[in-house]
């Protein structure tokens, strides 16, 4: 379904600023996901708290990082988000509706830190897994979609090999591939490339950056790489340890559409590079 | 590449052949020197002169009726362990109720035991089957439910996350995971099975290698009676081959070096 939609919005962006605009501006209308006063605690009498009292909210379309010191619970906010946890306290609104985390399991597309592709099945067998569990088109359908899909991201030619016989770029990419066609309009990707080496992770940013251009996905993504939250995102949470008073600060990030895998050369980049570690070191105390 | 093949088998098996070929020789050679009666100790060359003068005894009658009750108790265990396994593993009620009951069954020594199933089941297939279902059962439960318990959260939530139900879960997830450790559990019990056969034999009956190894050492036929034990282990060790082998076969896809490494 989401195939659709990209061969759709490929030429819209192709044709020039003005349609960008037009099509950016009419999508943000909606709301995507927005948490409202979101808590989370453990322990057999809830006394431990995780965080609390948290709320962002997302937009159809938006690239929006979250950078927070280990331990802060943003990979337990994503599990909230993806449904496989119950938050607390709090909402998460869905497309401005109330959802439940049974709503929300099947609806919301999840990769988590390890690649997890299943050792067992070839690359093209594991991008299948999310065909194989909700059906919704027919099989045929479904692999011509992934075989488009494996060209694009540029894995044409290994659709039979096994992830073992795979570098760690591959399987990242492999992996993010089977989070994209499970079809959701949400991905939640918690540090994609957080195991890949300095020079193997430039290249994926670089490759991500081409890719976005084509996918019509909104993403809320974990990082611990500040460049790397600069380059990709429109806006980046960064998220503080449970004491903090505020658990949320937003920070904007106006750099141009579309980016470049080079841009972190730029003065004005490097200009909200120190801005955010300015605030980051404001926030926390080391 | 029968050059390799059998350098390799030079590197993997060379040292313990050489130890068992001085053993036999030198076992051979304490009993014709009489230093040990034959009686008490036959020699190799008269167990293997048995195995060949009573084959029609011994591979032809004993060891079919062995090999049937190993297979029909192992194949009952299979199929009843691994149900139970995955019942547990579904069900954790089932797991609480039945968990602490297959524990204690191992702790009864089965010897003691087996009279009472003979007793119960009778000096026919079915008593030696029983005998056979208790030895082999506990580790076929053990290794299927402690293999899908260990099957990575990681990939369940994964799975979820797309929506996948409970059984969507074990079908593609929890089962192909457990397979290492089933296997184990298969692999042991065969072993197993074998013995509680033997054990199931000695009790009473007129057939099978356990009863007639019993029934010669009584004759103080003692060659045959180490032919019929030569047998019985040949037979633990073939089986358990065949099972290396369906392992390595359904497993084969999974890259084996980082086979112990998937995350949890």
């Amino acid at each position: 379904m989401h195939l659709m939609q990209t061969r759709i919005s490929g030429p819209f962006i192709s044709f020039g600023n003005g349609w960008v605009l037009f099509v950016l501006k009419e999508v943000r209308i909606i709301k995507m996901i927005s948490l409202q006063a979101l808590s989370y605690s453990v322990g057999t009498g809830h006394q431990t708290s995780v965080f609390s009292d948290l709320s962002l909210s997302i937009s159809q379309g938006e690239f929006v990082c979250i950078v927070g010191p280990s331990g802060c619970g943003k990979s337990t906010l994503f599990k909230i988000i993806a449904g496989l946890l119950e938050p607390s306290k709090g909402e998460v609104m869905l497309k401005a509706q109330a959802s439940s985390t049974h709503t929300r399991l099947g609806n919301i597309a999840y990769m988590p830190q390890q690649d997890l592709l299943l050792p067992w099945r070839t690359v093209i067998d594991n991008c299948l897994l999310p065909w194989e569990v909700n059906q919704v088109r027919s099989k045929a359908e479904a692999i011509t979609g992934i075989r488009e899909m494996l060209e694009q991201f540029g894995l044409a030619g290994i659709e039979q090999a096994y992830p073992h016989e795979l570098s760690g770029g591959m399987k990242q990419r492999v992996a993010f591939l089977r989070t994209v066609v499970t079809g959701a309009e949400l991905l939640l990707l918690d540090e994609p490339f957080g195991a890949l080496d300095t020079l193997t992770k430039r290249e994926m940013h670089k490759w991500l950056i081409e890719l976005w251009k084509g996918l019509n996905q909104t993403v809320l993504m974990i990082t611990h790489d500040l460049e790397e939250a600069l380059l990709l995102s429109d806006r980046i949470y960064l998220m503080s340890s449970h004491s903090a008073t505020t658990p949320l600060q937003e920070f904007k990030v106006d750099l141009p559409r579309p980016r470049h895998h080079t841009m972190n050369y730029q003065p004005r980049f490097l200009e909200l590079r120190e801005d955010l570690e300015q605030k980051i070191h404001d926030t926390h105390s080391f | 590449m029968i050059r390799t093949l059998f350098k390799r088998w030079r590197r993997d098996y060379a040292l313990s052949s050489l130890i068992l070929l001085f053993l036999l020789v030198g076992w051979e050679m304490v009993v014709r020197m009489e230093w040990i009666p034959s009686f008490i100790l036959p020699p190799p060359t008269s167990i293997g002169k048995a195995l060949i003068d009573d084959r029609k005894l011994l591979w032809g009658q004993h060891l079919p009726a062995t090999l049937l009750e190993v297979l029909a108790g192992f194949s009952l265990s299979v199929v009843l362990g691994s149900l139970l396994g995955i019942g547990m593993h579904m069900s954790r009620r089932l797991e609480k109720a039945m968990y602490p009951f297959i524990i204690t069954s191992q702790t009864i020594p089965l010897i003691a035991l087996s009279p009472v199933f003979i007793f119960w089941f009778g000096y026919s297939l079915a008593g030696k089957v029983a005998v056979v279902f208790l030895t082999a059962f506990f580790p076929i439960v053990v290794g299927s439910f402690d293999g899908l318990r260990k099957g990575a959260d990681g990939y369940s939530e994964l799975l979820l996350t797309m929506g996948a139900s409970r059984w969507q879960l074990l079908k593609k997830i929890q089962i192909p995971m457990a397979l290492p450790s089933f296997f184990s559990g298969l692999k042991l019990s065969i072993v197993y099975s074998v013995i509680g056969a033997t054990i199931g034999e000695w009790l009473g009956g007129s057939k099978g290698l356990g009863y007639f190894s019993r029934r010669m050492a009584g004759n103080l036929q003692s060659d045959d009676m180490f032919a019929a034990v030569f047998l019985l282990s040949a037979m633990g060790l073939v089986l358990f081959i065949i099972l290396s082998l369906i392992e390595k076969i359904l497993l084969r896809k999974r890259g084996s070096s980082r086979y112990d490494s998937y995350p949890k």
